[in-house]
């Protein structure tokens, strides 16, 4: 290809092209309308900046190709039809294009999501180091607040939420018997938009003054009043958002038309029914918190005074916005997970679910509920006093239906036929883990114990027990599950169990005691503590140290077992839903038969009992084996 | 395994109750918080107990020998399991809310004869003013209470959110732009503890602690006396001894500038911003760069922080405009510049 053709051809030549365009786009915007408003200086950086932050990742879109098919359709000019010569990946450079194979994208996300974890972890065991005595060794107050706020925004927004749309991705069209997702062309933007909004949060480490570092929850006004940081969250939060909601409606739109004959909504794996009830949660809450940004990013940039209580601003309003989002947030970030424990138990056990359409009542439960309880973030805050007994009465009812899951789990271990394998170890983790997480949510949803613990480590160490014991756990049984799936390989079984055992041990050293400190009067973000709290701080970052080095151990089994692992055949698990019934990876266009739906998805035990069916033939000619 | 589950939950209670887990209790009604949290964790014990047996004997028992490829029992379900794991928890957890609301009830009650405190949080520090004799005020940087004293703190804040925590008295409430919030305590116990500021409020959030003062009723008396006549004593214009300079060193501690910057002659240590000890030659040198006395120099940055900024130090300063001004202003830039070796009061 020549040069001008290549620059023409979406793909990282143009994208490299329409970066600096986008960037000269802030410019020719602001340079001028300063000028003709008599503002000084017209050249003014954090200005030019804010606007190119916007600009320059929709140019880098539109250079790699995000958007060629819309804008020829929309401008009226011939579209170029589709042929699928794009769908698949031959090479390790068809990840690194826009896309539009569900399985591609799957994977696009998972590793780019991981990278942001490594990224998020690297920062933590930063904090740590600097947490191991008191006083300021390592980073100042300002890096060390801005090591905070990274860490979980890129946690949240760039791992756990996204990541579980890549498993979703690549599973469950695939689980419901689909060729692709209902949207592929907005799939891949969806995916896009995410580096857009991790890379964006990693350069503002560069900006003058430093990371944003007024946490993950940037409450106005000291959000308005921070460094140009800040507005590296405003916008980036804005890229992640919009990537969540456009995947969440392609998930939706595809469980409700795409199912395969037979798949009623009383058949579906109950994945299927997390990330359907998951996508309801991410389209009704995400518009608040890029409502919330929005208003922090107009005070800074153009000087309203939405939380400027002088000129008629309301502070607590952001709070109630911001958690409006914030807190079907953490149920965005635990339903996929119950999904993929659901599978990984059933399968492993040899059992039905038990109680399969509680199961699934009581997600649509907690996403009911979930929306009635945002104020208990807010028992200290000085909002009107009468809402907190009724969220916290709502609070500790999610405790129900939480618990019918966390029992039916239990109920599916009696009596089974229990595979210990990585990802079943992880589910049991989790299983643990989350109830101590659960417990420690009800104790903070009783108002005056809150109060006293409100904003310390208590706290810490709860949303890490719920986030860590609870998703990333899930998140490692399913990656250890589908694996085969996805790659073709098997991973090291050995290597996974020495990767669970040293997660679970360390994970609770490092956050356990983190209960004790929280109590007895830690506040949380703080680089600096009282004498007191020295020993159990020192033992929290040894701890975490070799927490953090247990991830080394899953990143080394991955990679070589991706590379050199013994090869996978269809259905290792011998498991019954509808991804295990075709090659591992499964061919280009997934089924290459449609299948037929003739039965519930878990009915291991009941004589002859399958859950999908192909016409003619089974699409793969080979013999279940079990590899425990 | 019920009675291995039964053992595990009396153990695991009684070492969950034998953790000392909370700060010193210093007010009254902080027992009700403390028993209310060991009502919880003996509640919340054999729940994990429970899921922990069940987790580990199903592992135990029903763990698949080498080659075993058969199926577990095909059980789908059990109404009646389902019905009594949904209607415990929910008694369970509705008892509990009442329990919390009836304690809420009771430590947020109005006491009689509450004195009624001011406390005003600002970047990084706190400040405190009591109704003083005659109908005066008492201002104070530290928090001083008589011992069994109802006191209302009535908070607000000159810039950010500040949450005002005492964690021997267990109750928290934030400092919020715009409004006045309040909360009710009556220290029991006389002793010396620490005003932490709970919400994230910039750089210095980890540094925002005054101490806080129980002492007994007629110590109290008498230190609130001794104040009210000192403030009457600066009030009717005695310059203090020392001139502007001493004064000065009063407006810098009393803003918290300390909590980021070190001076000695303050006795401060913070590093978030430059170091005043040396401030007179930066302000002579970077002063003369931009075309400014040391004093106009050390005034603007003050009042206008970012528009020169120390290379090596992030643009994080608040700007003290209108907070500390007039006398006050010109005060502490003398006092600064005659601390670290320049000539005060040159304008």
């Amino acid at each position: 290809m020549t040069v001008a053709a290549r620059l023409r051809a979406p793909g990282w030549y143009r994208a490299m092209l329409s970066v600096p365009l986008g960037i000269g786009f802030a410019f020719a915007l602001v340079v001028p309308l300063r000028a003709l408003s008599h503002y000084k200086p017209v050249v003014d950086g954090d200005a030019i900046t804010t606007v190119a932050l916007i600009s320059t990742p929709l140019a880098f879109l539109i250079g790699i190709g995000c958007f060629d098919y819309w804008f020829r359709w929309a401008s009226g000019a011939p579209t170029v039809p589709e042929d699928h010569s794009g769908h698949g990946a031959r090479s390790w450079r068809d990840y690194f294009r826009v896309n539009t194979d569900h399985k591609v994208i799957g994977i696009q996300y998972i590793v780019t999501t991981f990278v942001f974890f490594i990224a998020g972890g690297i920062m933590a065991m930063l904090m740590r180091a600097e947490l191991a005595a008191p006083g300021e060794q390592f980073v100042d107050s300002n890096t060390f607040n801005g090591l905070f706020s990274v860490h979980a925004s890129l946690m949240i927004f760039l791992f756990i939420i996204p990541v579980f749309a890549g498993i979703a991705n690549y599973v469950l069209p695939l689980m419901i018997g689909a060729p692709d997702m209902a949207f592929p062309r907005l799939n891949a933007l969806s995916f896009w938009m995410l580096p857009m909004a991790g890379i964006l949060m990693l350069a503002s480490f560069f900006a003058p003054g430093g990371a944003f570092n007024t946490g993950w929850t940037s409450y106005a006004p000291l959000s308005v009043d921070m460094p140009l940081g800040q507005t590296f969250f405003n916008v980036a939060v804005q890229f992640a958002g919009a990537s969540s909601v456009a995947t969440a409606l392609n998930f939706l739109v595809t469980i409700v038309t795409m199912r395969a004959p037979g798949m009623t909504f009383w058949r579906m794996p109950l994945l299927v029914w997390a990330n359907f009830t998951t996508s309801l949660l991410v389209v009704i809450a995400t518009p608040f918190i890029a409502g919330s940004q929005f208003m922090v990013l107009l005070d800074r940039a153009l000087h309203t005074d939405f939380f400027n209580a002088a000129n008629g601003g309301d502070v607590i309003m952001y709070q109630h916005v911001f958690w409006f989002y914030s807190h079907p947030a953490v149920y965005i970030m635990m339903l996929p997970g119950f999904g993929i424990i659901s599978e990984v138990i059933s399968t492993n056990a040899r059992k039905p679910i038990f109680g399969y359409r509680m199961m699934a009542f009581s997600l649509m439960a907690i996403v009911i509920l979930g929306f009635t309880v945002w104020a208990h973030h807010m028992f200290v805050s000085g909002m009107f006093p009468w809402l907190r007994v009724p969220m916290m009465i709502t609070t500790m009812l999610i405790a129900v239906p939480t618990g019918i899951k966390i029992f039916s789990w239990l109920a599916t271990l009696w009596r089974g036929v229990i595979h210990l394998r990585t990802p079943m170890l992880f589910a049991l983790g989790f299983i643990t883990m989350f109830t101590l997480g659960g417990i420690s949510g009800v104790m903070l949803a009783v108002i005056p114990v809150d109060i006293h613990v409100s904003d310390t480590y208590f706290v810490v160490a709860h949303i890490h027990y719920v986030l860590f014991g609870g998703s990333v756990f899930t998140i490692f049984a399913g990656i250890y599950h589908w694996f085969p799936k996805m790659t073709g390989r098997m991973y090291d079984e050995t290597l996974g169990k020495v990767h669970f055992w040293l997660s679970f041990v360390f994970f609770n050293l490092t956050f356990g005691p983190m209960h004790l400190v929280g109590i007895d009067g830690m506040p949380r973000r703080v680089a600096d503590y009282a004498q007191h709290f020295a020993f159990w701080n020192a033992f929290i970052s040894v701890s975490s140290f070799f927490f953090g080095m247990s991830l080394l151990v899953f990143l080394y089994n991955i990679v070589t077992s991706w590379r050199h692992g013994p090869k996978a055949v269809a259905n290792p698990w011998r498991a019954h839903t509808l991804e295990w019934q075709v090659s591992s990876p499964p061919p280009i266009f997934n089924f290459d038969e449609v299948p037929t739906v003739v039965g519930g998805p878990y009915e291991y035990g009941v004589p002859g009992a399958v859950h999908g069916v192909f016409k003619e033939k089974p699409a793969v000619k080979e013999p279940a084996v079990a590899a425990d | 395994m019920l009675a291995i589950g039964a053992v595990a939950s009396v153990v695991g209670v009684a070492i969950a109750l034998s953790i000392d887990w909370f700060p010193t209790r210093a007010a009254a009604k902080v027992n009700e918080i403390d028993t209310l949290y060991r009502v919880l964790l003996s509640v919340s014990v054999p729940i994990f107990v429970l899921v922990m047996t069940v987790a580990i004997y199903s592992v135990v028992k029903f763990r698949a020998r080498p080659g075993d490829m058969s199926d577990g029992a095909p059980i789908h379900g059990s109404t009646r399991l389902e019905v009594i794991w949904v209607t415990i928890p929910f008694l369970l957890v509705t008892g509990l809310a009442i329990y919390g609301w009836v304690v809420l009830n009771d430590v947020e009650a109005k006491q009689q004869g509450e004195t009624v405190v001011k406390v005003r949080g600002q970047q990084f520090t706190w400040h405190f003013q009591y109704p003083g004799p005659n109908g005066k005020t008492v201002d104070s940087d530290v928090l001083y209470l008589a011992r069994d004293q109802p006191y209302k703190f009535e908070i607000t804040t000159s810039d950010v959110i500040h949450s005002f925590w005492v964690p021997e008295f267990r109750l928290k409430q934030d400092a919020v732009p715009g409004q006045t919030t309040h909360v009710r305590i009556t220290p029991d116990r006389v002793g010396t503890y620490a005003v932490v500021c709970a919400e994230l409020c910039g750089l210095g959030h980890a540094t925002m602690r005054n101490t806080v003062r129980v002492v007994e009723p007629n110590q109290f008396k008498a230190w609130l006396e001794q104040q009210a006549r000192g403030a009457a004593a600066t009030a009717g214009g005695g310059a203090a001894p020392g001139g502007g300079a001493a004064a000065g060193k009063q407006v810098f501690t009393s803003n918290g500038c300390g909590a980021c910057h070190t001076l000695a002659d303050a006795g401060t240590s913070g590093t978030t911003g430059p170091k005043l000890d040396d401030i007179a030659a930066a302000a002579a040198k970077f002063g003369k760069q931009r075309g400014l006395t040391a004093a106009k120099y050390v005034k603007q940055s003050i009042e206008d922080p970012t528009a020169f900024v120390v290379p090596g130090y992030p643009p994080v300063m608040p700007s003290f405009k209108g907070r500390v001004q007039g006398a006050e202003l010109d005060a502490l830039v003398e006092y600064l510049l005659s601390v670290s070796g320049g000539k005060g009061g040159s304008g």
